[in-house]
């Protein structure tokens, strides 16, 4: 999956990568022609006494340090801009894939989860980009480099290079095969501490109240010990991994010396070339180690590109038709035919033949226990799921059909949790009619029962929220929830168990208030409780996903024996 | 003396530095790999590329502080130290004692060019006379065995000493390193053990005022960030510190003129690492800055996903991501490139101040004042000299990081605790559960007092009913009767003995309490019930379980009581997870019982168990109910009616009805006319909850219940 996303979303970068590649390149090139100038320095000037010679040969080194370093800053800003624009493209690849989701495929990840894939598992693949652009690249360039010019300087002596480079190469992956894995136990640890902790500022006043500091306490103990365990092992193997490398190393260069004075003995080799090829030898360990080290990046990147994979390439359940119809000659009617929902794989359908008929200017309610898939069923309509059997149509034509921006617009919907976004009271009251004036603000909110608390606000409309609400009160949330589809007009209402967080008086109010002003619309309302439905034109009661009954209140008493057992056991409530 | 050719020989540095082989390409430090890769347990979205830092407020003493910490290790510390500067010690002489051998074989190159018999001396003079001034000098300095080779047995010793000395010095840093290890994870240990027990001590108060994700952040974010910064920098820092000081010495040694021209690096290295990281450091907040934004944006566009689908904004939405993933890609790049020059920057300085010795040197040995064995070592350690430098001001950067983290979590520390418990403390004998206030009063900032000589008496198992709207203080009393918070005057009693007299463990062992948010910890139905008696019986787990309704759904989970419950309780419901509160507080068998009647959205069903459960709960028992339910308040044996933050009435239902006040007011408007709803005095709504509310009405309408006028 890793190798699959990285070449289809680097195709746009490769002007950038082969820059990033030409100039790694002549940097390492630069880079190896240092030590031969650094010998003549001194060979030829140190040595000689040749001034001028070593101010000539200072300043070429220095030129060429200069190519060096330019090469290198150019190599970093191609490969940063690769990198981030991957993750830039990333995102936005992903972004896109989610807004096309329907709700099914949202659950199926959950919101949480498809955030962390579209930052921090992004954030992974950048950075093994960012590294590899920067390093990566530029050691075979040097391993190679270092190879050819130590052979050139000496074929026998770089028989050591057999032995020193699998040397490193063992030492190295002895560590890192042991700390992938503890690395992974490391994350779990410092999860279960944080979560530990989590809990315990949560529940703040329920420990206290059941004296249970202690045995906190010695939770968080056990959690502590296990990660410091854990951390003490990883610590332990970095510290293993230093001296390894350069005793490596070092020992190489030793072993040049003794094979190289033997080589000098027989004439075969000058001395120059003895120092010159330890400095090849180095640079190819060095070479080595680099790329070792970046290849532990490698298994987390990989795992983080399975789960960006995942959701790219997850097909949305729900697709728009390709010349979705606009034009309807009906205004305001629903009608379920058959629908029946089941999640795939799932033994029992969640929604299983329904069929009803909600008309303009009625109220239809839908009631039944919590889990009975009321929910589900009014998420049909503007097709946040589609069904898997029979059809769900608006104004006569299957919604499948429906351009969706056509759909939507006909559509209010307010959901069982108020979801607010940050911004004002204002701008979340248009955010289905942008052109929507103060006063029809106002008049949603008088509707809503919100004009009160907003009004109270120093702002008013222009009050802050905070995402998700979370600055306002339950019941506040609720009544903007509401006043922002009201906001809208559209042509069919769903509320979605929305007056739950709402006290007696202004439920009340809110419902009369609805029936005053919203007369030449659809109503769908999903209900828990008996009183705030006991009105509506239509109940459909809901049991396990199936309808098992459909009237009004009076009927239902009569002909329902779960209405009438719904009923009863809300009452039966209060007497016990 | 050394007449070595130009050996560019790794030296051990114990380090993860990379050879400081003449103008190689500087590698970044390994450690800085690892950084850059999160580190071990690198946590944060933005883990890999460092924390944003912000200027600590005061570098200094924090950072002496969390040195501090390190105080218990002291012994081990010492030991690092003196570790590390055998190793460092054994690394450096490396190049000088490796030098030899190179002598050893450079002079056998040369003597064995010279035939035998011939004396060093004849060759120096043939030189001279060929007027070869120079390359006379050059070999006077050698110790010159004509006819001979090289010398094999004193270069394996040599060697041998070198290989020696490589080894001890790897395992000395291998030791410092595996020392220092526990010497910061201990630490560490020892830091996150003291914040949590510091949390226990922490009055509620501290919890009220600071934002929970804060808090969190700061016991949990800010100690990862401590301990990564401690185990990168405190091993490297000590070693490149010894590094320089131990170079910089055998420089002096050898010349101090030339030591001087190579201090040039050190201002010159530092002052473009701090240069450049300044910079750095900023565009690295603007980079975090933009993710937050960035993340704000995905967060609500996935957590409103519907809603932006059903009211038509997902072109805008997707319009605005587009913008601020942009502006995130613009910061990160400039981040990523700004900071990547250092590596560079610091390359140039080293090879600047190699050239500037070759020169200086050059003329040196040309005028005689410096041998070139003096000066070819020198380049050599001038190499070691640089790599370390740039490694202590990258340092910097993440040093500064982890101070502002520690000052953070330093600042909780330092909080307020609660007063201590009494000593020594009193108990009353008897647990009949009277519970009387005596003229509290109470507030919880100085300046609006919330309860003014409030007084009341609960007789054992009685039933205490608290109304009022959300935010009329109703919490306030359940906290001051768990003394959660202090009194401001007046006193609490239970059983006739004051509550601050007593500790708070035995006070809240005898008080048991339900609230609103179910907290279930992740464990087993079993060790949730079992919270408040861990020494509970099974049988008596059961017992609770049963008269709390717990029972029932508990068989109908494929693991029964065994059943994990993951940290939101997603498993079970949100009736079910009141249910096992409920159960808690039965096994705890309390004295004084705190309820908190309001509840989620649950199923009918579901909440008439609840119903029933509480009512079973409160029986024989002082019970104070933040009620919601009709018939609670009306056969409550005590009403406290609370408007903001005050108790306004107190007495019976018919008592209050009586005087025709708030009660009575809240009465009409809340139970007694839920159908004429339009005719409701616009009055603030009173009762938060809706269920409960709905219930009475539905009763009132349906079953002509006589109270309901």
């Amino acid at each position: 999956m890793l190798g699959k996303i990285l070449v289809r979303y680097l195709k746009p970068f490769w002007p950038l990568l082969i820059g990033v590649i030409l100039f790694q390149a002549a940097q390492s090139i630069a880079a190896l022609s240092l030590p031969n100038l650094n010998a003549d320095i001194i060979d030829e000037g140190v040595v000689k006494g040749d001034t001028g010679f070593i101010f000539g040969t200072g300043a070429l080194m220095l030129g060429i340090t200069l190519v060096q370093i330019a090469c290198s800053i150019a190599a970093v800003y191609f490969g940063a801009r690769v990198a981030m624009g991957l993750g830039r493209d990333l995102r936005a690849a992903i972004f896109r894939r989610v807004g096309e989701f329907s709700e099914r495929e949202v659950s199926k990840f959950g919101a949480p989860s498809l955030i962390t894939r579209t930052t921090n598992d992004v954030q992974q693949v950048q950075m093994l980009v960012l590294m590899t652009c920067t390093m990566l690249i530029a050691t075979p360039i040097q391993a190679v480099g270092g190879v050819i010019f130590a052979l050139h300087e000496d074929l026998q002596l770089s028989l050591i290079l057999v032995v020193a480079v699998p040397a490193l190469l063992i030492a190295m992956s002895f560590i890192i095969v042991r700390m992938v894995p503890l690395f992974r136990v490391m994350q779990t640890r410092i999860d279960t501490v944080n979560r530990v902790l989590r809990e315990q500022l949560t529940g703040m006043r329920v420990v206290r109240a059941f004296v249970r500091e202690p045995v906190e306490r010695d939770r968080f103990g056990v959690a502590n010990d296990e990660l410091t365990e854990t951390a003490l092992k990883t610590g332990r193997l970095f510290a293993l991994m230093f001296p390894m490398v350069m005793l490596v190393l070092n020992v190489s260069s030793v072993a040049v010396l003794w094979f190289g004075a033997f080589r000098i003995e027989s004439g075969e080799l000058q001395i120059g070339s003895l120092t010159a090829f330890l400095s090849y030898l180095i640079q190819i360990l060095m070479a080595v180690m680099m790329a070792t080290f970046i290849a532990v990046l490698l298994p987390r990147a990989a795992v983080s590109a399975d789960r960006i994979g995942e959701v790219l390439d997850t097909e949305p359940s729900v697709v728009p038709p390709v010349d979705g119809v606009t034009e309807l000659k009906q205004v305001g009617q629903v009608e379920l035919r058959s629908a029946t929902f089941s999640y795939p794989g799932a033994e029992q359908p969640v929604l299983r033949d329904v069929s009803f008929t909600a008309k303009r200017g009625q109220t239809t309610a839908i009631i039944g226990s919590t889990g009975s898939g009321k929910t589900t069923l009014v998420n049909l309509l503007p097709r946040l799921f589609d069904v898997t059997g029979g059809a769900v149509l608006v104004d006569g034509i299957d919604v499948r059909e429906l351009d969706p921006d056509t759909l939507w617009s006909k559509i209010g919907l307010v959901p069982q949790r108020a979801y607010l976004f940050s911004g004002t009271v204002a701008t979340n009251l248009r955010y289905g009619n942008p052109d929507a004036t103060d006063d029809d603000l106002w008049s949603a909110l008088d509707i809503a029962q919100g004009r009160d608390f907003v009004e109270a606000m120093p702002e008013q409309l222009e009050a802050p929220i905070s995402q998700g609400g979370t600055n306002v009160s339950g019941g506040q949330r609720q009544r903007l929830a509401i006043a922002r589809a009201l906001v809208k007009r559209p042509e069919i209402y769903v509320f979605d168990d929305s007056f739950s967080a709402l006290d007696t008086a202004t439920d009340q109010r809110l419902r009369a208030a609805l029936e005053r002003e919203v007369t030449d619309a659809t109503v769908i309302v999903v209900a828990q409780r008996v009183s705030t439905i006991i009105d509506a034109d239509q109940i459909i009661v809901i049991e396990d996903g199936t309808v098992v009954g459909t009237g009004t209140h009076d009927e239902l008493l009569q002909t329902s024996t779960e209405y009438a057992e719904i009923v009863a056991s809300q009452l039966t409530a209060e007497v016990a | 003396m050394a007449g070595k050719k130009n050996e560019q020989k790794p030296t051990s540095q114990p380090t993860p530095q990379p050879t400081p082989k003449p103008a190689a390409p500087e590698r970044p430090a390994l450690a800085a790999v690892a950084q850059r890769r999160g580190g071990p347990g690198g946590g944060g979205p933005f883990g890999g590329m460092g924390m944003p830092v912000e200027k600590s407020m005061n570098f200094g003493p924090s950072a002496r502080r969390l040195i501090g910490r390190l105080a218990p290790e002291r012994a081990k510390l010492v030991g690092v130290i003196l570790l590390g500067v055998t190793s460092v010690l054994l690394a450096v002489l490396g190049p000088k004692i490796l030098g030899e051998a190179t002598n050893i074989i450079f002079e056998g190159a040369i003597s064995s060019t010279i035939p035998a018999g011939v004396t060093q001396d004849q060759v120096i003079a043939q030189l001279e006379a060929s007027g070869d001034q120079q390359q006379a000098d050059f070999i006077s300095g050698l110790n010159l065995h004509p006819g001979e080779g090289i010398d094999f047995s004193a270069l394996a010793l040599v060697l041998g000493i070198v290989l020696l000395l490589y080894v001890f010095s790897s395992v000395f840093s291998w030791l410092q390193s595996y020392v220092l290890n526990g010497v910061t994870q201990r630490t560490v240990l020892r830091l996150r053990r003291e914040v949590e027990a510091k949390l226990h001590r922490l009055p509620l108060s501290y919890f009220d005022k600071m934002q929970r994700g804060e808090l969190l952040s700061r016991v949990t974010n800010d100690i990862d960030n401590i301990s990564q910064s401690l185990q990168q920098t405190l091993s490297q820092l000590l070693i490149s510190l010894l590094t320089v000081v131990g170079v910089l010495i055998i420089m002096f040694v050898i010349s101090p003129l030339l030591a001087l021209v190579a201090l040039i690096a050190i201002p010159l290295t530092l002052g473009i690492v701090m240069l450049i990281a300044r910079r750095s450091q900023k565009l690295f907040v603007a980079q975090w800055t933009h993710t937050g934004a960035l993340n704000g944006q995905i967060e609500e566009g996935y957590s409103g996903h519907a809603l932006v689908k059903v009211f038509g904004r997902h072109r805008e939405v997707e319009a605005r991501f587009g913008e601020k993933n942009d502006e995130l890609y613009k910061a990160s790049f400039g981040a990523q490139f700004i900071s990547g020059l250092i590596m560079p920057a610091t390359m140039f300085v080293g090879n600047l101040v190699y050239v500037l010795i070759a020169v200086v040197g050059g003329i040196m040995v040309t005028s005689g004042t410096l041998s070139l064995g003096d000066v070819q070592a020198f380049i050599q350690y001038s190499r070691q000299f640089t790599q370390p430098l740039s490694q202590l001001g990258s340092m910097a950067n993440l040093l500064q990081s982890g101070v502002a983290s520690a000052e953070r979590v330093f600042e909780l520390l330092d909080a307020d605790e609660q007063s201590p418990d009494p000593d020594p403390a009193t108990s009353p004998t008897a647990a009949t559960g009277r519970l009387a206030f005596e003229h509290v009063s109470f507030s919880y900032d100085d300046e609006t007092p919330l309860i003014t000589d409030l007084s009341l008496v609960a007789e054992p198992g009685s039933t205490v009913a608290i109304v009022g709207p959300t935010g009329a203080g109703k919490t306030t009393l359940v906290n001051l009767v768990m003394r959660f918070y202090e009194l401001d005057g007046g006193r609490i009693t239970l059983d006739g003995v004051d509550t601050a007299t007593m500790t708070r463990d035995d006070l809240r062992s005898r008080t048991g309490m339900v609230l609103q948010d179910t907290w279930l910890f992740g464990g087993t139905i079993r060790d949730n019930i079992a919270y408040g008696r861990p020494d509970a019986t099974d049988d008596e787990i059961h017992a609770a379980a049963e008269a709390a309704y717990v029972d029932r759904f508990v068989h109908s989970l494929p693991d029964g009581y065994d059943t994990e419950l993951d940290d939101e309780g997603g498993n079970i419901s949100a009736g079910e997870k009141q249910l096992i509160t409920i159960a808690r507080a039965f096994l705890a068998r309390p004295s004084v019982l705190i309820l908190d009647e309001a509840t989620s959205s649950v199923d009918t069903r579901t909440e008439l168990m609840v119903q029933r459960a509480m009512s079973a709960l409160r029986k024989d028992r002082t019970s104070f109910v933040i009620a919601h339910r009709l018939s609670t308040i009306r056969d409550a044996d005590l009403i406290l009616v609370m408007e903001a933050g005050s108790i306004v009435e107190q007495g019976t239902h018919d008592e209050l009805l009586k005087k025709n006040g708030a009660y009575a007011r809240l009465y009409e408007a809340q139970f007694a006319a839920p159908t004429a709803a339009e005719e409701a005095p616009a009055v603030p709504v009173l009762v938060p909850s809706a269920a409960a509310l709905q219930r009475e009405a539905i009763q009132a309408e349906l079953t002509d219940d006589p109270l309901a006028e």
